[in-house]
């Protein structure tokens, strides 16, 4: 059994910090999981190699709502090639690939490693993860 | 209620061995399989197992019997007047497909009507939007109550002269209700339309007669009424199958081939092309064995007992809200519903962490969801064999759920 509505997730779902819309952003790009309805848009300002600010606005399921806040988060104030590593790191820890040190420089977003054991909802997990990587790569 | 005395059904049933604390309540999705239906499709393969229909020998004789039996034995499960009239497909998507494409492309023309529930699952919704852009006919859609009631009024204000077609589930996946099909049939026949019925729901749950509903289709799986997947049936009046050209061509549909044409077989085998899903007819003919043992007076009380229950439960949860009707006879097993602030998928994987199988999402009725302004619901659906426990487990879980997402209440 896992738990993996534990209380970063549930709290970055009911109390978002960058469910917001962005007026000053450089790029958006909606992401969508047709299968299951959750969706996103992203919004990010970019400046020099760095994400200077982002937000989110969207709907779905509290972990793909959860999941692009906590990435926020941790990828504002980063420079894009950065963000990029985070992604790799991501995606690894989703596949249940990472080792402790690589899930402990997620931060938060280690609070999302039990979805390695929940197939149906990886796609819902890694949502904001793949629009990022699709709008900076 | 004394189900404290109550036969112990699940015994019959070899999963609930491997799992013995699952609250198995996603049974419209698809049911278990009794021992009686799963040994009977090995005892097929190991004893009987031939190509049917053609081989002249001992042990095609007895695949062909045991695959014609089957069918008497579905004829006598749904009253159809013949044998003819019971064709075997891989489930009710195929069936309604197999009408959309063989009835449909025949009879519907520029300019005419079908008609269809906002309800319907969207195996008897997409075959007839596809077929309408295709002969340019016109789609339309018949709404229902808030409750998901639909009346015999509501029909006939929709019915037009040009109606050719009226498509509606007898007993919705979604709402659980009833529809009044035999009054249904009466009027779509006044009005020279053909009733084409979706039974996926129905006849699983409640005895089913095609020739007191009057309808001219039925379609159902196996897979929903213990038998094994990929076993399926269209019922249609023999009057409408006989003029109906085939759907699939192939082997063992014909009655002789030349390199310029070929005429095709009787009925029912003209809508069977290929080797058939004999082992799967042969596994429905068991489950329908087993389910009239039991018996629906059984299997129908039962299953009212533990929606009862159940509903009644749900009730008293705060920001729980049930879809369609209050009344527990009228969802013939089906509970949908949503919790306030809490998405369906994240309610199912709670539920999951707690033994508890139901389903999330827009159970095939997009169009449905929409009308009635939802993004998706949750759907917990008990068979007869489903008990008092499975409820329990299933309640207990839901009244932590918004808890554990971590709303204080």
């Amino acid at each position: 059994m896992s738990n993996f509505y534990n209380e970063i997730l549930t709290d970055h779902n009911i109390h978002p910090v960058h469910k917001h819309e962005l007026s000053c952003c450089t790029c958006t790009r909606d992401g969508v999981n047709p299968s299951c309805g959750d969706e996103i848009t992203l919004n990010l300002s970019i400046g020099n190699g760095i994400i200077t600010d982002g937000s989110f606005t969207g709907s779905g399921c509290a972990v793909s709502q959860a999941s692009a806040d906590i990435m926020l988060d941790l990828v504002i104030g980063k420079s894009t090639g950065e963000a990029l590593r985070l992604h790799e790191l991501f995606m690894k820890m989703i596949h249940g690939d990472a080792d402790e040190s690589e899930i402990d420089e997620l931060e938060e977003a280690g609070a999302l490693s039990d979805i390695s054991h929940m197939p149906a909802r990886v796609k819902c997990a890694v949502l904001g993860w793949r629009t990022l990587n699709e709008m900076i790569s | 209620m004394k189900m404290m005395n109550e036969r112990d059904y699940k015994q019959d049933f070899p999963v609930f061995e491997q799992y013995p604390d699952l609250a198995y309540l996603d049974n419209s999705a698809t049911t278990q399989k009794p021992r009686a239906v799963i040994d009977a499709v090995s005892r097929y393969y190991r004893e009987e197992n031939a190509n049917p229909l053609r081989g002249l020998y001992e042990l095609a004789v007895k695949a062909t019997d045991a695959y014609e039996n089957a069918r008497t034995a579905v004829r006598d499960f749904i009253g159809a007047a013949s044998e003819r009239e019971i064709i075997f497909t891989r489930n009710a998507s195929e069936s309604l497909n197999l009408i959309a494409y063989s009835y449909g492309r025949s009879e519907i023309k520029n300019g005419d009507e079908i008609l269809v529930t906002i309800s319907e699952h969207h195996s008897n919704f997409l075959p007839w939007q596809i077929l309408a852009k295709e002969k340019g006919a016109r789609l339309k859609f018949l709404k229902c109550s808030e409750t998901g009631e639909y009346t015999p009024e509501m029909l006939r204000k929709a019915l037009t002269p040009r109606t050719k077609i009226f498509a509606c589930a007898q007993i919705s996946n979604v709402f659980g209700r009833l529809n009044p099909i035999k009054e249904f049939a009466g009027i779509c026949h006044e009005n020279g339309t053909v009733i084409i019925c979706d039974g996926a729901q129905s006849v699983p749950h409640i005895p089913v007669n095609v020739q007191e509903l009057g309808v001219d289709f039925l379609a159902f799986s196996g897979h929903k009424m213990l038998a094994p997947m990929g076993i399926g049936v269209l019922y249609g009046r023999e009057e409408l199958l006989e003029k109906m050209p085939p759907f699939l061509y192939g082997g063992e549909m014909i009655e002789y081939v030349t390199l310029c044409g070929a005429t095709f077989a009787e009925l029912p085998h003209k809508f069977e092309a290929g080797t058939v899903n004999a082992g799967g007819a042969v596994g429905l003919h068991a489950a329908i064995g087993y389910m009239n043992a039991v018996g629906f007076d059984e299997t129908e009380r039962r299953e009212n007992e533990l929606t009862a229950k159940l509903m009644n439960e749900m009730k008293n949860i705060p920001h729980v809200h049930i879809i369609g009707s209050d009344d527990p006879a009228e969802h013939h097993g089906i509970v949908t519903f949503t919790i306030d602030d809490v998405h369906p998928h994240d309610i199912a994987a709670i539920f999951d962490e707690s033994g508890v199988a139901v389903r999330a999402g827009h159970h095939c009725a997009q169009p449905l969801h929409k009308y009635l302004n939802l993004q998706s619901t949750v759907r917990a659906s008990v068979a007869f064999y489903n008990d008092e426990r499975d409820i329990w487990r299933f309640t207990d879980c839901l009244k932590t759920i918004r808890k554990r997402m971590g709303y204080n209440e």
